[in-house]
């Protein structure tokens, strides 16, 4: 696949409230870029869910857009706690955020899968202690 | 109807007004990020108690024609700023999400 475009964004672990910045910045990027609107809304979404992932979980971690002619390829790593049962993870409604987070109206247990709705494929590579990298891609052709 | 009509029939504060002409098409309410990104639909008026920036994120990524903060929860100096800088119409009401929805039915 040939690329047009890379875009790296380090998601800062420290503050909740402030997720959605990567998303955001990619979101105009991809609309200067000339994509459709729901392509780039998708993508926004997918990134968004994984930076609250990030800040809620993992203490931040980085967002890789990699823009193609067919595909758009998201990778977002993280080196969190892991997740331990991905297959719950991906429930509905299933999340381990804290009682803080869930005040905040996060931890509604759908980021994950929001980010499986909105994207075409997704992979998620996770090790228990040492982290997570979820792969997404979008197709665009 | 314009966000701007929005405003003058329910007697909201408008907090951020940047885009006044934005049309409202539907209403979607919700007090859980991931609720509302996965539910709501471009053009909807955000119906939420929520207050803090995220709303902005959340507003911007949907590209919702306005929030709209209830129950007199309001928000803070920094997060309508954000609202300005991100250009998201964000409007403030004593009333509950109960009844600004009720009323808003009335029009959408």
């Amino acid at each position: 696949m040939s690329e047009l475009v890379k875009l790296h964004y380090d998601v800062d672990g420290n503050d909740f409230a402030a997720a959605g910045e990567a998303s955001m910045k990619i979101k105009k990027e991809l609309r200067n870029l000339g994509f459709p609107q729901d392509i780039i809304r998708r993508i926004a979404i997918a990134v968004y869910e994984g930076e609250i992932n990030m800040v809620i979980h993992a203490d931040g971690g980085t967002a890789d857009v990699s823009v193609g002619l067919d595909e758009i390829d998201i990778t977002l790593a993280d080196k969190g706690p892991g997740i331990p049962d991905v297959e719950k993870a991906m429930q509905k409604g299933w999340s381990t955020a804290s009682e803080e987070v869930r005040s905040a109206g996060f931890g509604a247990g759908m980021g994950l899968p929001n980010m499986k709705k909105n994207t075409d494929e997704m992979e998620i590579e996770t090790e228990v202690g040492v982290g997570t990298t979820i792969h997404m891609k979008v197709y665009v052709a | 109807m314009t966000v701007q009509e929005l405003v003058d029939r329910l007697g909201l504060d408008p907090v951020a007004l940047p885009h006044p002409e934005y049309e409202v098409t539907s209403g979607y309410v919700g007090d859980m990020p991931s609720w509302v990104m996965g539910n709501a639909t471009e053009g909807c008026a955000w119906v939420t108690i929520l207050n803090n920036r995220n709303i902005a994120a959340v507003a911007v990524l949907i590209e919702m024609a306005c929030v709209i903060v209830t129950e007199g929860a309001g928000v803070s100096e920094e997060v309508a700023q954000v609202a300005m800088e991100q250009e998201v119409n964000l409007l403030c009401t004593e009333k509950s999400s109960f009844d600004t929805v009720a009323r808003m039915a009335e029009f959408l």
